[in-house]
């Protein structure tokens, strides 16, 4: 492979990665808190939706992006109220979400089906851009991707190194050991609930406000899924995250790379082959005893008066 | 001061339960409502024509009564799985692979006389079906793999591989072009019922579910599916073979859901094409929820949302609304359910208390 194909090809991969980054990275918050949120991919389709309508609205993609955070937060905050509050199953009101956020956003906007929206657009970065192939890769994107550079960091400090993400790390591993220490556990669970829905509400932005510019029904097509699944693969480490997002968005942009060159190979196939990967990562991270990197507590309800 | 705490009851709610899950229902409902007034579809009008797509005439309800089928069927076989706190999302790759499966029988074999040529279809999709589902057991034994991630990818690959082969090798040379297999022989559709539009598909779905029925009230294996999920380490310390239960209920959720693809295949649509996968797979997780798992309220349940989905219909047709209408109501039904069930087990209290 020529570097003239290559170096597009690593782009589209930097970008198709980033929705899943800010998704992954909502879920790791969300997990570590000791709650499953398996409502990604509804959460990220309802952010998808309020970002294209608020940009389209308003002109200040900027607004639209915080705006379908909030709109991430707000339906995380139904799950939050089922398992919280009245101690539904997790599992289940994450596949609730789900329905709901896909059906609200599809409902919501039929009326919007292929039409465009202002949004972002790639800024190269003076100085960064002109590195050889590092600079076209990396630093000739869109503002959103380089917010991603830094964003895993931040997270990682967050709950590593301050005490809020002590205490949401807390409820996720020994919510019993942290009641009894004094933390109101249902308190940084909603904190992990709250703000990994922004996160995810940012990701599915990313699809409409930068990724296209168009809206499509079912626009996320999975990638909610993907996310759940990179979380594990990941070790619930925003670290490894990033370079897990980057891999499925690298088999994206293949993807579409083989398309756009005419393969032979048919376009269902080739469809499968991110789905496929996300079986296969599964595995093997599991099978590297990954998953008892999981809090500890993930998934189990606080039953009130415990 | 008046303040409200809750409970744990002695004993959680019984059938008394029922009118804390019919609350729930009217309270989304009413939500959904609001959300077609969003729209600019006047909220009431549009409930009501929901209502009468439904279940206003007879030819509503045999439509409710044959899109009940495959959801019954699919929703039956999540059941059996969610007993033992297996998460089976993949009931819509595993119809997909049963109306596969069906289908190259059908295609395969169209002089077998229909009494040769129909069962083989049923093995076949419940074969394919179930296969579907052992992936995933499979990788949950040998990797600990967490099931329900991968029986949903399951469900993208399975749709793109029925893509694969009707837009494909099994495509209908005179279709125009069409992504359509060529119709089914005769003998390799299931009939109707007399003069009615329902298929005798029905008649399955009775029979099956009352094998469930049986095999959980009645058989060992249905004692210890019950007692694994109920309590995973006391199952293993008890001795009970969970991993190869595990394996049973992912491999009969499996061939239910594939039962129902070739009964959707051969009975209603009489042909393989795209527009069979329209989620029956996804609505049968609310249906098993809905009904508690237990199947004659499956029955019930998987009815009442074959119902909607039929109204939604008719509000597509009557008021412009957007299909996508009925995964809300699904949705909202189903956290208000999950939400309804902390009153089964516990109540709430209003305490007067003096604050000084």
């Amino acid at each position: 492979m020529t570097i003239e194909v290559l170096i597009p090809l690593l782009a589209a991969t930097v970008q198709s990665g980033t929705p899943i980054l800010y998704a992954t990275l909502g879920e790791i918050i969300t997990e570590k808190s000791g709650v499953l949120n398996l409502g990604v991919e509804g959460v990220m389709i309802i952010g998808a939706l309020t970002g294209f309508l608020v940009a389209r609205v308003t002109g200040n993609p900027y607004l639209a992006f915080v705006a379908a955070g909030l709109a991430g937060t707000l339906l995380a905050f139904l799950h939050g109220i089922v398992c919280l509050w009245f101690q539904g199953n997790q599992v289940v009101s994450g596949l609730a979400l789900t329905i709901l956020g896909t059906g609200l956003a599809n409902y919501l906007g039929t009326s919007f089906v292929g039409q465009s929206t202002p949004g972002f657009h790639p800024v190269s970065i003076p100085l960064l851009s002109k590195i050889p192939f590092l600079g076209a890769v990396f630093f000739n994107q869109d503002p959103l991707v380089y917010f991603t550079y830094i964003l895993p960091a931040l997270i990682g400090l967050f709950l590593y190194s301050s005490r809020w993400g002590l205490g949401l790390r807390a409820a996720g591993e020994y919510p019993a050991a942290a009641t009894a220490g004094g933390l109101n556990v249902v308190t940084y669970r909603w904190a992990g609930i709250l703000i990994g829905g922004f996160f995810m509400g940012l990701g599915g932005a990313y699809l409409s406000l930068a990724y296209t510019h168009i809206w499509t029904n079912n626009i996320t097509g999975g990638r909610g899924w993907i996310a759940v699944a990179l979380v594990i693969f990941a070790f619930w480490r925003p670290g490894r995250a990033m370079f897990g997002a980057y891999l499925f968005g690298g088999i994206m942009a293949l993807q579409l790379h083989m398309q756009a060159a005419g393969t032979t190979l048919s376009s269902s196939l080739l469809l499968m082959l991110p789905y496929a990967l996300t079986i296969i990562v599964l595995a093997l991270s599991s099978w590297r005893q990954g998953a008892s990197e999981a809090p500890a507590a993930l998934g189990i309800n606080i039953e009130p008066g415990d | 001061m008046i303040r409200l705490r809750i409970v744990k009851r002695q004993e959680p709610l019984g059938w008394q339960s029922s009118f804390i899950i019919l609350a729930a229902i009217v309270l989304s409902l009413c939500l959904s409502a609001v959300l077609l007034g969003l729209r600019g579809t006047p909220p009431i009008a549009g409930i009501v024509a929901l209502f009468k797509g439904a279940f206003g005439s007879g030819y509503a309800l045999e439509d409710s009564l044959v899109k009940a089928i495959p959801i019954f069927l699919c929703s039956l076989g999540v059941a059996i799985a969610f007993r033992l706190q297996i998460w089976n999302i993949g009931a819509e790759g595993q119809f997909a692979l049963g109306a596969i499966g069906a289908t190259w029988v059908a295609l395969s074999f169209p002089n077998w006389p229909w009494y040769i040529l129909q069962p083989a279809m049923v093995a076949m999709a419940v074969l394919a079906g179930s296969a579907w589902g052992l992936i995933p057991a499979v990788l949950r034994q040998r990797l600990r793999t967490n099931e329900i991630i991968v029986t949903l990818m399951m469900n993208y690959i399975a749709i793109l591989f029925l893509d694969y082969l009707v837009y494909g090798i099994w495509k209908d040379p005179k279709s125009f072009g069409f992504p359509v297999t060529p119709e089914f022989s005769p003998q390799a559709i299931v009939g109707k019922i007399g003069a009615s539009n329902v298929n005798w598909g029905l008649v399955h779905c009775l029979v099956l579910g009352v094998a469930v029925w049986i095999l959980f009230r009645y058989t060992r294996v249905g004692f210890e599916i019950k007692a694994g999920g109920d309590s995973v380490r006391a199952a293993k310390y008890a001795g009970l073979p969970y991993d190869r239960l595990v394996m049973l209920v992912m491999a009969l959720s499996g061939g239910l859901a594939g039962w129902a693809g070739f009964l959707e295949a051969s009975a209603t649509i009489n042909r393989l094409q795209p527009s069979i996968m329209v989620g029956y797979g996804y609505t049968a997780i609310v249906v098993a929820w809905l009904a508690r798992l237990n199947p004659l309220s499956i029955g019930i349940a998987a009815f009442l949302l074959a119902g909607l989905r039929v109204g939604v219909e008719n509000l597509q047709l009557d008021l412009q609304v957007p299909a996508a209408f009925g995964n809300i109501v699904e949705g909202l039904v189903l956290l208000g359910v999950l939400a309804a069930g902390l009153f089964s087990y516990y109540r709430l209290v209003v305490e007067k208390k003096n604050d000084h």
